[in-house]
């Protein structure tokens, strides 16, 4: 079963987005994107295992030891520092929609304002 | 539309999504493969700068130029957080409330305050040697302080978050992530190649512009990060908002309150 992290992957992002989709609060909705995001930790992590490697360091170990991808590593890097802060930057906004509008449940919020 | 009706369109499309991402899973390389093209290459490259950490030499050397905007978008973050959490006309600034502190909370909370800062400077400074670097350094940095907050209380933390200075080093560092690019081009090569001096092998001076750039993005995830909790923060502790019946409901910000 050499797809099954990755479908890991796509399963954790299906988890997300139905959380979104039948989400009553915009926090559990906000906490639910993150869910889906991780996701593509899973699958860029997958994509670059290497069997029987170690972590690209060689701090410790001699030059030529096998490795995992470093490239993917990085990726996830960019992708996690990116996650939290576009997540800090959602729940804020959550904050002004509650002190706005005075709910959470994105079902109440039908009103269009130019 | 009701939920009903969402929960089938997302059935449906979520059917499609398996169906096509288990087909393109099928494409990939197999799992645990031996053959990196992309990563071997990327070794080669570090080991060759003198940068024992390759996921750092990646981030700061060979993708330089992608960290810089991911580093924006941070900085960007920091400041539409700051923009939107500020205090608005019809809220209040209530005094934090001392709370109870046990002693013994606040002898490890002054202990451990130290020891988690000293950490946040080592990985931070180890960044190009072993696993770490400014970004999961400065979040220690950034959490580390808040230990303040937990161990003793809101104004405490105050004292030792100077938060004005912390957003003019937050925007140094940003700038300074800027300028150091700016060393490659001053010696004819592209903006942000590695120019300096690569050091030995192993060593905290190797790596060229790696452990300079490191740094800069250290200190800037640690001063942004504080400056975001500080407005959360500022949100549950200070800010009081007038009592929801006070506030046209429903019809959004009146022209005079925002």
């Amino acid at each position: 079963m050499t797809l099954l992290p990755f479908l890991a992957a796509g399963w954790i992002f299906l988890v997300g987005v139905y959380g979104m989709v039948t989400s009553r609060n915009l926090v559990h909705a906000v906490g639910c994107l993150a869910v889906a995001q991780s996701s593509t930790y899973v699958l860029l992590l997958g994509v670059g295992f290497r069997k029987g490697a170690t972590a690209p360091v060689f701090a410790d170990v001699p030059v030529g030891t096998p490795v995992v991808d470093p490239v993917v590593q990085a990726l996830v890097l960019t992708d996690v520092v990116v996650g939290a802060t576009v997540t800090a930057l959602l729940l804020s906004l959550v904050i002004q929609i509650r002190k706005r509008y005075g709910t959470l449940d994105p079902e109440e919020l039908t009103g269009l304002k130019g | 539309m009701n939920r009903r009706a969402r929960s089938a369109v997302f059935l449906v499309a979520a059917a499609v999504f398996a169906a096509a991402f288990t087909a393109a899973c099928t494409g990939l390389p197999a799992f645990g493969t031996s053959t990196h093209p992309y990563g071997s290459r990327a070794v080669g490259a570090a080991i060759q700068r003198h940068t024992a950490n390759v996921v750092s030499a990646v981030n700061f050397d060979q993708r330089a130029i992608d960290t810089l905007g991911e580093e924006s978008i941070l900085f960007g973050a920091v400041l539409g957080a700051v923009v939107l959490l500020r205090q608005a006309r019809d809220e209040d600034r209530q005094a934090p409330v001392p709370g109870r502190i046990l002693p013994t909370t606040l002898l490890l909370g002054a202990g451990l305050l130290p020891v988690t800062l000293l950490v946040g400077v080592y990985i931070v400074g180890h960044g190009q040697l072993s696993p770490g670097g400014g970004f999961q350094g400065g979040v220690v940095l950034a959490t580390g302080l808040h230990l303040a907050y937990v161990a003793a209380d809101y104004r405490v933390l105050r004292r030792v978050r100077p938060l004005a200075a912390l957003g003019a080093v937050d925007a140094a560092a940003a700038g300074a992530f800027t300028a150091l690019g700016l060393a490659g081009l001053i010696t004819g090569a592209a903006y942000l190649q590695n120019v300096l001096p690569l050091g030995t092998f192993n060593q905290l001076t190797s790596g060229g512009l790696v452990p300079l750039i490191n740094a800069a993005v250290g200190v800037e995830v640690a001063s942004g990060v504080v400056v975001l909790l500080a407005q959360f923060l500022d949100q549950a502790v200070e800010i009081e908002s007038p009592p929801d019946g006070e506030r046209p409901q429903g019809t959004g910000p009146s022209p005079e309150a925002s």
